[in-house]
């Protein structure tokens, strides 16, 4: 009954769907208040519908209903709770759901938050959203029904992919989801102002702090899942480029250079056909994305059983969403006109640069991803496409993207002069070069790469001080002496600062990482040690532990320094009994400075194992710097501007808050 | 000329979904081979420890034995590694290893970390017989019989439920033959 229940909603969900595309939207042509405002109640109950759809799911696991085709294919009764729950979107199906689950909960908050937003642009956008929703909807019910019986019910599942038992699977695909499908908020937005014809630096005001919150998610997302591969898959590894993850990272790169697109249009009025097709390609990424994901025209770690029908019908969607948003851009930018001249030498160029150093970036990502099926669609044979191309694209991408990222903040808006800034950031540039060549030879080795990792990652550091220097300076000088200069700034900039040092921490560590890791593999038997990076590892003994639907092998290491116990660690050899699968569950001891990490290889005959053993010095930062990110985008959100604007909905209010706006710069 | 340019991203994207549209009927997973039923291309290949022997496929006649393509560059490889190792240790089927487009010390690097399964792994840094297999992406896995014939094809990792539920039956059917 639950199942069927679920069905309904979603077909309900779907109705609602469609009237919330087609009535609202046309409301905002003809002028049509009582229409337009269909367009909130409708979000909110498709939301209602998804949300017990989604329920109901996630009840038909965890209570192990083994007539329900997904739950049988993905669930097991020996399974824990927690991943009962979590494998309701474990599956193409269950992912999917999430997907609307989350496109629903974005509907949802626009309509919510959006009371300062003229009715015809809310009603527009709503109407974008609830199309996307349509499609999503029909795909679930037509080709990835989650609530499919299977009838005789099975006696017991068949599992969920061991691989996906684990606490950061439970957290990656929402926060991936939410970031992902967040574009679609921005996209909404660019798309009804297209529609509507308005696209100014209000339209800019309103949809910054959705697109800085899908980015966040997003980023969150990718640091969580590049976390997960690199405790889980065993092998040390934070990044694989795999085509997976490059559908993760394009929407990123894209939006990365979306939300910085869109502080020239608040600011300055420019860059608005710019901003409105990065809006349209951050979302169209994350879509094809789904694509790639979905179809199975890539084979991947993470491919899912797959259905040519599945294929053909996102296909067609992407089709229809992408193409009818950028028809519509065609049609309708040339008539949005120019913002304000600027110079070579601005902060404008600067940003500007960097969108298409980040843009290039996105392109060369999905350009190595589909190379492969390119290549085999014109009969020019097979190939793979692995890291050393992405590496050797990315290094003279990113290094002159993150060099202007030290220059662009400081740089004055419209014009600056390039001496001028010289001057100001010889400082930060001495620091960054002095550190690059003796951090290196300090740990014992240095190279050109090296020596470029620390440098970049030092001048985004060092260039932010001087920055904040400078704005207090500016904030003394205009306030005067005895206020207290620190708290006069407002939260967006702190926001920048913090999400560019992470981009500096983050760049350390995968350039400590790589330069200084140890590895070793070697045979243990009891009783062995082995030393790496200044560290003993001694291997105390080995045991048989049965978990819930697996056995294991758990080896108990004690870890010294010298005299002293640093750490025991219990990495595991697991066979999960359901699908014979077997996983190699590695042990970390984290610390800010080093990963020491150690994983069970192969079994020996005379009762040895294969050990290996990493010392893995920053890798932590890696994760950290995305953290810091994520962190200075949801401190951005905070900004007094935003919440200004909320509160003053009366039109005149407009240029009072945009002067605000402009003042806390 | 000047609203060409709002066209262009259209246009791109009209020739993104024209791969994609053609990628869709591509469909790696289920092309059958041409190669199923016929004799399996010759070759003869250095070995991968040891370059100053090679093995050629007649010397594997009279057996019914397993060609797995791979490479150390290859994720999908890492998946399906486990099981292979796993099926080696139970001896049912050797196993040789076509190392594809590899350097040699990456590949020995790569086994002595991951275990090998392998009876012999012989090295193919240009990719010569895998166009003559027509190796359509790594990981590969080949069922060949008794008489050098080609019987069955996986495009792919090697998953457990594909193992026992394909590749044993059909194994142990051809060497009861």
């Amino acid at each position: 009954m639950i199942p069927e229940l679920g069905h309904f909603a979603l077909i309900v969900a779907l109705c609602i769907a469609c009237v919330q595309a087609v009535v609202p939207l046309m409301g905002a042509q003809r002028g049509d208040p009582a229409w337009m405002a269909l367009a909130r109640p409708a979000a909110q109950g498709q939301f209602v519908f998804i949300a017990i759809a989604f329920g109901c799911l996630a009840w038909s696991f965890v209570s192990n209903d083994f007539s329900v085709l997904n739950v049988a294919n993905n669930s097991n009764s020996t399974l824990p709770l927690r991943y009962r729950f979590a494998a309701t979107w474990g599956s193409h199906e269950g992912s999917l759901l999430l997907w609307v689950f989350m496109l629903a909960l974005w509907m949802t908050a626009v309509s919510v938050f959006s009371r300062h937003l003229p009715a015809p642009m809310v009603a527009r956008i709503l109407s974008v959203m609830a199309v996307v929703s349509v499609g999503f909807l029909l795909f679930l019910l037509f080709t990835s029904n989650p609530f499919e019986r299977l009838l005789p019910p099975a006696a017991d599942g068949r599992d969920l992919n061991p691989l996906l038992q684990d606490p950061g699977m439970v957290v990656h695909p929402p926060m991936l989801y939410m970031g992902y499908v967040g574009f679609s908020v921005a996209f909404a937005f660019a798309v009804a102002a297209l529609i509507g014809g308005r696209l100014d630096a209000t339209w800019a005001r309103w949809s910054r702090p959705w697109t800085t919150m899908a980015w966040a998610f997003l980023t969150v997302g990718i640091t969580l899942g590049s976390g997960w591969a690199y405790y889980v898959l065993g092998w040390g590894g934070w990044w694989f480029w795999d085509p997976v993850e490059n559908a993760s990272f394009m929407p990123w790169l894209a939006g990365t250079a979306l939300i910085h697109s869109l502080a020239v249009t608040e600011k300055r009025g420019g860059f608005k056909i710019w901003t409105v097709l990065l809006a349209i390609i951050a979302f169209s990424l994350s879509l094809l994305g789904t694509f790639l994901v979905r179809s199975g025209v890539l084979t991947s770690v993470h491919a899912f059983a797959t259905d040519p029908r599945r294929g053909v019908f996102i296909l067609a969607f992407l089709a229809i969403v992408i193409g009818s948003s950028l028809a519509l851009f065609a049609w309708r930018a040339p008539k949005v006109g120019l913002g304000g001249a600027f110079a070579l030498v601005s902060r404008e160029s600067a940003l500007l640069v960097n969108n298409v150093l980040l843009l290039v970036a996105a392109a060369a990502v999905l350009l190595g991803t589909l190379y492969p099926l390119f290549l085999d669609a014109l009969g020019l044979g097979k190939i793979s496409v692995g890291p050393p191309y992405f590496e050797s694209v990315f290094v003279p991408l990113m290094t002159p993207a993150v060099f202007l990222m030290g220059i662009g903040p400081l740089a004055r808006w419209k014009q600056d002069a390039p001496l001028d800034l010289l001057v100001r950031l010889k400082w930060a540039f001495g620091v960054a070069v002095a550190t690059a060549i003796l951090l290196p030879l300090t740990l014992g080795r240095w190279t050109p790469l090296l020596g470029l990792g620390v440098l970049l990652a030092i001048w985004v550091i060092g260039s932010g001080f001087v920055n904040l220097r400078e704005r207090l300076v500016q904030v003394r000088a205009a306030t005067g002496p005895g206020v207290r200069a620190l708290p006069q700034l407002p939260r967006g900039y702190w926001g920048m600062l913090l999400a560019h040092f992470g981009v500096g921490v983050f760049i350390l560590g995968v350039t400590l990482v790589r330069g200084y890791e140890v590895e070793k593999d070697v045979r243990m038997n009891i009783g062995d040690t082995v030393a790496t990076g200044g560290y003993q590892f001694r291997l105390d003994g080995l045991s048989e532990v049965k978990g819930p639907n697996y056995e294991a092998t758990r080896g108990v290491f004690s870890v010294t320094r010298g005299t002293r116990t640093v750490a025991t660690l219990n990495p595991e050899k697991r066979l999960y009994t359901v699908q014979q699968m077997p996983m190699t569950i590695a042990a970390i001891d984290t610390g800010l400075t080093r990963d020491l990490y150690l994983s069970l290889g192969e079994p020996l005959p005379g009762g040895a194992w294969v050990v290996r053993v990493y010392h893995k010095p920053f890798v932590d930062w890696i994760w950290g710097g995305a953290f810091l990110m994520a962190l200075g985008g949801v401190i951005a959100l905070t900004d007094r501007r935003y919440r200004l604007a909320r509160r003053e909905r009366a039109p005149g209010a407009e240029p009072v808050a945009a002067a605000a706006a402009q003042g806390t710069r | 000329m000047k609203s060409l340019r709002f066209i262009l991203p259209l246009l791109v994207f009209a020739v993104l979904l024209l791969f994609l549209w053609t990628g869709l009927s591509l469909k790696p997973h289920e092309i059958p081979s041409p190669l199923i039923d016929k004799p399996a291309p010759t070759f003869e290949l250095a070995r991968l420890d040891d370059p100053t022997k090679t093995v050629s496929e007649r010397q594997l006649h009279g057996q019914v034995w397993l060609l797995n393509v791979w490479a150390s560059w290859c994720v999908s490889c890492m998946q399906e590694h486990p099981v292979l190792v796993e099926l080696a240790k139970t001896g049912v089927v050797p196993i040789y290893g076509l190392d594809y487009k590899d350097k040699r010390a990456d590949a020995l690097a790569w086994l002595g970390k991951h275990g090998n399964p392998y009876t012999v792994s012989i090295s193919d840094p240009e990719g010569r017989v895998g166009i003559d297999y027509g190796v359509y992406g790594v990981p590969e896995t080949y069922v060949i019989d008794r008489a050098g014939v080609i019987r069955y094809k996986q495009i792919g990792p090697v998953t457990p439920e594909l193992l026992s539920e394909a590749i044993l039956p059909l194994v142990r059917k051809l060497q009861a033959s």
